[in-house]
């Protein structure tokens, strides 16, 4: 018997799997994105002519749905981080002995259907909720203004939603970081925030950048709150696609539009990772 | 940048510092003065409060009270970043993100120094490591890093070096180098350091006055040799090195010296080594000051006879033996095999003597057990 070599061995089922499940329809969802309708035929009855001009057609179409899906993302992300990071921080430092207990709380909402955390959010932010209410009595908000509907509660559902994808890479990147390390550098004259700049932040990048990539990639693919939370005026791209695949059974533009999202997101990941990787953070 | 951690020169001034923690005091009315420029080291077993002294000395902890001065500068309450003080951590705490080079700046570059190139290769220079400055810390070896570690906390010439069991991670031949060589650094600089040691061997080699530390108190402060010689508290004595503590009574008086009752046996003991303060004693000698004899030598000076060779332990440079002494103690000798004498076996029945000066009292309602139940090896982090 010929020996072969085991970790090709143990790699084999994986790939199969990736060829047969991701590759192969890749391939499939590619050639679809270049078909057009037969003429005379059926809805959604398509052929292979090879039109490239369909990545054309489809992003000039959905261009405002295209940036609303990255400005949302966008935002959503740099709000995650902003709430998740003094969180991990406390519960990476502070946590003490109920540190355990802390990252079973930041898990625990994927207990709950993510749908059904999505539409609980519609009564947050509904007449009958708290917020509204509360907003309009201190003036924040006008008395006709409403939340839900609107863009701020499609970001908000995302930035909630996405919340856990952030904060336990960020703890896990804190954790790891030696409290001596930031006693030496306030040893070293560094006062508390020179400190938090020169020392602990640099030292949890690998969690920024993890966390800050878990929660943009699938926001900025992200349909359900934009569908449950937002209105026609806050489509996302993900909304589009949708539509395009199951209502109007125009497959080449979903295809397409799948693409166009998916190559995009690529690129800005990886100018990004470059850029958080390399930048001299001294 | 405050102006005193440029400014602040001079002693080291402990007042009456006291560190509770709940109930318990992990320091407990403190006061210690270190004199500008001297190698202090703070030496006692895991626990004693040696680390919490130091890191309030660091500003990393504030007494609950008392204060502390740096000259004619209060700094009970200064933040740790606003002292001139600098620290050499336990397990070093480099900055793994940065370079040997950057993290040796760190310190200069936080005072708004710009041109820092000079300086850090003087230290680098100093620790004689200047190859590695392009490195980052975990490329280097444990003792690589302590030079590192030491390296960026002295390029700041600070007032004050604390040094917090630098030399634990190291294994035993690189640590007696490192002895040897923070001596010489520290001489060479003329920095005041203050060392924190569980290590009597570390902290004898180094230090020009050592402060013995048990319970949150200090015990004793000395000189090595004042320490070794002349220790003032059974823990002193077991702490540095071993002794042999032999209960006894005063029970008279000659010139200079005291004469000790040991079961029967007298023996004599200089009046300024005496720290009893009745006719309850215990005689203490360290075991490499006796002599051990077989019965028909000669011997003079304090002689204790009937013993009784219990065990024999050859090491090369000495022997050690165990004398089994009539009313039942074991006593410890170390013999140095210079004298051609063959050594003795277990069974022979032997005389110990040893030179008067040698002898130590101690006071007689003392523990003879203190300072032996804890191992000087024992690598604990402390609190």
């Amino acid at each position: 018997m010929k020996k072969i070599s085991t970790p090709y061995l143990l790699l084999l089922p994986g790939m199969g799997f990736l060829f047969t499940f991701f590759l192969l329809p890749l391939f499939n969802l590619a050639q679809t994105s270049t078909q057009t309708p037969i003429s005379g035929g059926d809805t959604g009855q398509n052929e292979q002519t090879w039109r490239f001009g369909n990545y054309v057609d489809a992003f000039v179409a959905n261009k405002e749905q295209f940036s609303r899906s990255f400005i949302y993302a966008t935002i959503a992300t740099i709000l995650a981080l902003a709430i998740a990071y003094p969180l991990a921080y406390a519960i990476a430092f502070k946590g003490g002995k109920l540190k355990n207990f802390m990252l079973v709380l930041v898990v625990a909402p994927f207990f709950t259907s993510f749908l059904l955390r999505t539409i609980a959010w519609k009564q947050i932010l509904g007449e009958e909720g708290f917020v509204v209410p509360t907003l309009r009595s201190l003036g924040i908000i006008s008395q006709s203004t409403t939340l839900t509907s609107s863009a701020f509660a499609v970001v908000a559902g995302m930035t909630y939603n996405f919340l856990p994808f952030m904060t336990l890479p960020l703890y896990a990147s804190i954790d790891r970081i030696d409290p001596r390390t930031l006693e030496a550098s306030g040893d070293l004259y560094a006062n508390g925030f020179t400190t938090f700049r020169k020392v602990t932040l640099p030292l949890s990048m690998p969690g920024v950048v993890a966390g800050t990539l878990l929660t943009f990639i699938p926001a900025a693919g992200d349909y359900v709150n934009a569908s449950i939370l937002g209105s026609p005026q806050t489509k996302m791209l993900g909304n589009v696609i949708e539509s395009r695949y199951f209502k109007i059974v125009d497959y080449p533009t979903a295809a397409a539009l799948s693409f166009t999202l998916m190559a995009a997101i690529l690129i800005l990941v990886t100018i990004y990772v470059r850029k958080a990787g390399t930048e001299e953070l001294v | 940048m405050s102006d005193l951690a440029n400014g602040a020169r001079g002693d080291l001034k402990l007042s009456h510092i006291t560190k509770s923690y709940g109930d318990f005091n992990a320091v407990n009315d403190l006061s210690l003065t270190i004199p500008e420029g001297s190698f202090f080291a703070l030496l006692g077993p895991s626990g004693c409060g040696k680390t919490t002294t130091l890191r309030m000395i660091a500003g990393l902890e504030e007494p609950t009270q008392g204060s502390i001065s740096l000259g004619s500068t209060d700094i009970t309450h200064t933040k740790p970043y606003q002292r001139p003080i600098n620290t050499v951590f336990q397990n070093y705490a480099l900055f793994p993100h940065l370079t040997i080079f950057e993290n040796i700046a760190f310190g200069l570059r936080r005072r708004g120094i710009k041109d820092v190139d000079d300086a850090v290769n003087k230290a680098l220079n100093l620790v004689e490591l200047p190859h590695l400055a392009q490195r980052k810390p975990t490329q280097l070896s444990g003792g690589q890093q302590q030079r590192i570690a030491l390296a960026r906390a002295i390029v700041n010439r600070p007032a004050l070096l604390l040094l917090d069991e630098p030399l634990g991670a190291l294994d035993l031949k690189l640590r007696r180098q490192m002895q040897i060589e923070l001596k010489w650094i520290q001489k060479e600089v003329g920095i005041t350091f203050v060392h924190v040691t569980h290590d009597q061997e570390e902290a004898m080699t180094m230090a020009d006055t050592i402060a013995v530390m048990n319970e949150g108190e200090i015990e004793q402060m000395g000189s090595p040799a004042d320490l070794y010689d002349n220790p003032g508290t059974a823990f002193v004595a077991n702490f540095l090195g071993q002794s042999n503590l032999i209960k006894g009574t005063v029970s008279g008086n000659d010139g200079a010296n005291q004469i000790i009752d040991l079961f029967g046996q007298k023996i004599s003991l200089q009046k300024n080594r005496s720290h009893a303060v009745d006719n309850s004693i215990y005689a203490g000698i360290r075991p490499e000051k006796f002599r051990i004899s077989r019965l028909e030598t000669a011997t003079s000076g304090n002689v204790l006879t009937g013993g009784k060779v219990e065990d024999v332990s050859y090491i090369g440079v000495s022997t050690q033996y165990q004398v089994l002494m009539p009313w039942g103690q074991e006593l410890m000798v170390f013999e140095q095999n210079d004298d051609g004498v063959a050594p003795f076996s277990v069974g022979e029945p032997v005389n110990i003597s040893w030179e008067p000066i040698f002898t130590f009292g101690l006071r007689g309602d003392e523990d003879v057990e203190a300072g032996t139940e804890v191992s000087p090896d024992e690598d604990l982090d402390e609190e």
